[in-house]
């Protein structure tokens, strides 16, 4: 077994054994350390996983998927499921934000156990939870990557029933049936692609070879389909806002973290690459779909009345601009939405813990009792500026560059269609723009709610700790968008080329 | 020719060991007149039944009652698997029932010996190579549940269960035999391979098409299907629970191989095709809306079961529109059918196992707010319970349930019929609305605190065995497909 091998079942590995370990460890404080100690080391294994012969230099005409590392081998030969990963610039980046924000959400945890069940399951989830979105990045098999699609659904639903807010119940419920439906419509798309060319193999898959332009124009609805209610995009987002109020603050870090880059990273890898001709054929009413979702994202902001609610409606417009540039299927555009996926991750994560450590402290999400922040507490109000401002796409930090890249793009393929879009989307970015004005305007300034005069101006250690990585993140990523981009040019140069 | 033929009765020995064990269950109450032992006599012919089944499906197929080419009794690779999985259920059911015989009004030795010639039945349904021996199969092996279901004495429920369960069964019986009568007249044949040779020859014999029906219907009042459903929920509701559990695993697993055996072998794939495929999709779809309206535990499991009925149907439902397809298509769909059947009734045996598990002896199952935080009280049942209700929605961690869903799916997509796919889709979403809301119940905060009460051993030890099968089965589902392909 080569390291990169060894390494790729370590990132599954030590997650899932870890996620036992906390559950039969007696003591709830001594659980919650030893699940930390684990996110940690998943943590390491996801960063080491870099160490690989990344060459694009090899002789002859490039494969589309090129992984650093891979480890294949058979699981269940009648339903053409091999245990198949690997790791490449496209799903890195997403390994390790995925691993660095369980690692801060245990930790968190450790500190502060949301009411409504032990912090010991709670942090067990958590594991269970990163197993399965990892496993869903690194999968190079199509029925692995859907298998590894469901393995979260649950656990998450778990942690927003058990640890949420008032109306948990519902708003768990309404999570899990509307994503199962759709990774049940995955299912389908997966084995309609499947059945006719006899292998689930995604590097064989990309380009789609083999696929007649029927089959892919069923594939391609229905894995759109299936990742446009996780990612989610509009009209099929209204799960999303119910679950991000009701979740604790870890549920909903991972949930805009990461959770919703499942079906970006699903729409890019999968439906673009294995059914490239539906993906040319739908590319219009995507890019519509996308802007329609930034427009009606940001108004809906303009309207909203509740801090976590208003996050979680961002999340709606800033997916928007990542599918955008997935719709423009140019190398500009789904290197934007890469960097986009990415910057989303860290910067509404910090968003997340932002908000939950206000509502923990003031006790209400309701921006009408929120307000002079930065009287009481200006280390917190500091933050929540930076946050917002990273968030609207200042450049300079993390947001810009998937948010102007993506507009790029658009106007880069031409024709009035294209063109109205980046307008409009570019439009949409200045409503962004307003919204979390008026949400710093709201909270920050002005006199002090009695919600908001409790507050005692000191940040936790524990909080501090959570955050500061998001934070540098945010700035290095903003700073030196090479960060990502280095990683994936070679992958989406590859994927753009099968796609001509 | 000598009018004496030459049986092979090592082809024989599984259904030999069954119907064994129930004379020696009947003989150990007459003769020893100790519960415990008429119990260990039933259990350990149980586990003989298994290994000989085993012991003989190892090796080639072997047929016997010969006429020509065509056989009466034809043990491969599926028999041995379906007499095992029979033998293994009656084992675990026996598991269940426990505390409901140590604890006095059910008579012991009737109950294993019913018991055991269900399992009988069983055995020999998945050999039966022609008509009158499948009915006969499937006659004995529901047969002793008529008595069974009824044996909650001093319950209302229980006698109308049985009463009505025995009623329906009856009348299905009697349009199986009818619609075999038909076909008998029309070829005059009656072994399955025959038949089907026959009706694949001669496309527009008379009748054909309502004698085809008549038998598809009459079996499909054995695995619940709607329109043919309404006597499953009423009658698992009003008899014990550990036969509630028999009812929904084994008899369900009974009419699913008897309409497998004549699908595959007999009947015209054009002509049974159409009405599965309305079958399925009325099955899952009805089965599905009903349960989320159910109150009490059993019932919902009932509905469900009902659901699940329609999953299996699914893939034999496809074959109409993969009947001029290559023998693979046909092979996968059969293949999947069993398949998702054996996860299915493992899954539910756990189910029912926890249920049992959960409830004071004797009782029935009781309404779905009797188990609110019994996973608080009971964490390792609750986990057995929650894995069993996820795997039956079709999702992990119940990985059992998600590789029977993918088997499903994809069968019916190698058969053509994406449209039959997409439904299946839509209601695993409705189906895991009512397994959310029994699986949120059993962590809820829990309400008064109810005494904490040990299950007693067997069941432990059943509940403990069945739901490691289903971990493993989950993670090595090539295990249950190699077996079902065979």
């Amino acid at each position: 077994m080569s390291l990169g091998e060894f390494l790729l079942v370590a990132v599954l590995a030590t997650p899932a054994v870890g996620a036992v370990l906390v559950a039969v460890t007696p003591r709830d404080r001594a659980a919650r350390l030893v699940g930390t100690a684990v996110a940690g080391l998943t943590l390491v294994a996801a960063v080491l996983l870099v160490s690989g012969d990344r060459g694009w230099s090899a002789f002859g005409p490039a494969p589309a998927v090129l992984p650093w590392h891979r480890l294949d081998l058979p699981w269940v030969p009648g339903l053409d499921l091999r245990f198949h990963l690997g790791v490449d610039g496209l799903s890195w980046p997403l390994v390790v934000l995925t691993a660095l924000l369980t690692v801060l959400c245990c930790g968190y945890t450790v500190w502060r156990v949301p009411a409504g069940g032990t912090g010991r399951a709670l942090v067990a989830l958590l594991l269970v939870v990163e197993v399965g979105i990892l496993g869903t990045f690194l999968a190079l098999d199509l029925v692995l990557f859907f298998v590894f699609f469901e393995v979260v659904l649950l656990p998450m639903y778990a942690i927003i029933a058990g640890w949420g807010g008032e109306d948990r119940r519902r708003a768990a419920r309404k999570f899990a049936l509307y994503t199962l439906l759709g990774s049940v419509l995955l299912l389908v798309g997966v084995y309609v692609v499947v059945a006719e060319a006899g292998t689930a193999d995604v590097a064989a898959l990309t380009g789609g070879t083999g696929l007649s332009r029927g089959t892919q124009l069923a594939a391609f609805t229905l894995l759109a389909f299936a990742f446009a209610v996780k990612s989610p995009l509009w009209p099929l987002h209204s799960w999303l806002p119910d679950a991000h109020t009701q979740a604790p603050t870890v549920g909903s870090v991972i949930l805009a973290g990461v959770l919703l880059k499942m079906g970006t990273y699903g729409l890019v890898r999968m439906a673009v690459g294995v059914a490239p001709e539906g993906a040319r054929w739908a590319a219009p009413a995507l890019g519509v779909l996308a802007v329609a979702a930034i427009i009606v994202g940001s108004l809906v902001c303009l309207a909203q009345d509740d801090l976590k609610r208003l996050i979680a409606y961002s999340s709606v417009g800033h997916m928007g601009f990542v599918l955008l540039g997935v719709a423009t299927l140019t190398a500009t555009g789904i290197q934007a939405a890469l960097i986009g996926n990415i910057a989303h991750g860290v910067i509404t994560g910090l968003l997340f813990f932002l908000a939950g450590a206000i509502k923990d402290r003031t006790g209400t999400g309701a921006l009408a009792e929120l307000s002079g922040l930065r009287e009481t507490a200006p280390r917190l109000a500091g933050l929540l500026g930076f946050a917002a401002v990273a968030s609207l796409g200042l450049p300079g930090l993390a947001g810009f560059w998937g948010e102007a890249f993506a507009v790029v793009a658009a106007v880069g393929r031409g024709g009035g269609l294209w063109t109205t879009l980046a307008v409009l989307a570019a439009i949409g970015g200045a409503l962004t723009a307003a919204y979390f004005l008026r949400l710093l305007r709201q909270v920050t300034h002005g006199r002090p709610t009695p919600a908001v005069a409790r507050v005692a101006p000191g940040l936790a250690g524990a909080e501090l700790a959570a955050w500061t990585p998001l934070m540098l993140l945010a700035l290095a990523v903003g700073l030196v968008p090479a960060l990502v981009l280095g990683f994936a040019a070679g992958p989406v140069d590859a994927l753009v080329g099968v796609l001509r | 020719m000598s009018l004496v033929q030459s049986v092979d009765n090592v082809a024989l020995l599984p259904a030999y060991l069954a119907a064994g064990t129930a004379v020696l269950v009947l003989l150990a109450d007459l003769l020893l007149a100790r519960a415990g032992a008429t119990v260990a006599v039933a259990a350990v012919g149980a586990v003989a039944t298994v290994a000989g089944a085993v012991a003989v499906g190892a090796g080639e197929t072997r047929r016997t009652f010969c006429v020509g080419a065509d056989c009466s009794w034809v043990f491969d690779g599926r028999s041995a698997l379906v007499a095992a999985v029979f033998a293994l259920l009656t084992l675990g059911v026996l598991g269940l029932s426990g505390p409901l015989l140590g604890s006095g009004p059910t008579p012991v030795g009737e109950y294993c010996f019913l018991l055991a010639c269900s399992m009988t039945g069983g055995v020999v349904l998945g050999a039966a190579g022609d008509l009158i021996t499948l009915i006969v199969a499937l006659e004995t092996l529901t047969l002793p549940l008529y008595v069974l279901v009824g044996l909650r004495r001093g319950s209302l429920a229980s006698a109308e269960a049985a009463v009505t369960f025995f009623v329906v069964s009856v009348v299905a019986t009697t349009l199986t035999l009818l619609g075999a009568a038909l076909l008998y007249a029309v070829t005059g044949g009656l072994h399955l391979d025959r038949l089907g040779a026959l009706l694949a020859d001669a496309r527009d014999l008379p009748l054909t098409t309502a004698a085809v029906t008549l038998v598809v219907v009459g079996l499909a009042f054995k695995v619940a299907a709607v329109p043919f459903h309404a006597w499953a929920p009423a009658t698992y509701d009003g008899a014990p629970v550990p036969v509630a559990a028999y009812l929904s695993t084994a008899s369900k697993l009974g009419g699913v191989v008897a309409l497998l055996a004549v699908v595959q072998r007999a009947l015209p794939a054009d002509v049974t095709g159409p009405v599965l495929a309305a079958l399925a999709v009325l099955t899952m779809t009805v089965g599905n809306l009903v349960a989320l309206r159910q109150r009490r535990t059993v019932r919902l499991l009932a509905w469900s079961s009902v659901a699940q009925a329609g999953y299996i149907l699914a893939p034999l439902g496809a074959l109409a529109l993969a009947a001029g397809r290559t023998g693979d298509a046909r092979a996968t769909a059969f293949a999947a059918v069993v398949g998702y059947a054996v996860f299915f009734v493992t899954l539910e045996l756990v189910a029912f196992a926890a249920l049992v598990a959960l409830r004071p002896v004797g009782a029935d199952g009781g309404s779905v707010d009797d188990l609110r935080g019994a996973a608080r009280r009971h964490p390792w049942v609750g986990a057995a319970f929650a894995l069993a209700l996820t795997g039956l929605a079709g999702l992990p961690p119940g990985l059992a349930g998600l590789f029977a869903k993918v088997t499903v799916v994809r069968s019916v997509l190698d058969g053509g019929a994406g449209w039959l796919a997409l439904v299946v889709a839509v209601n695993a979403v409705v189906g895991l609305a009512y397994y959310l809301r029994l699986t949120a119940t059993l962590y809820a905060s829990p309400g008064p605190a109810a005494s904490v009460r040990q299950p007693a051993w067997t069941v432990t030890v059943t509940l403990a065995l069945a739901a490691a099968s289903t971990v493993v089965i989950g993670f090595a589902p090539q295990l249950v497909l190699d077996l079902a392909v065979r």
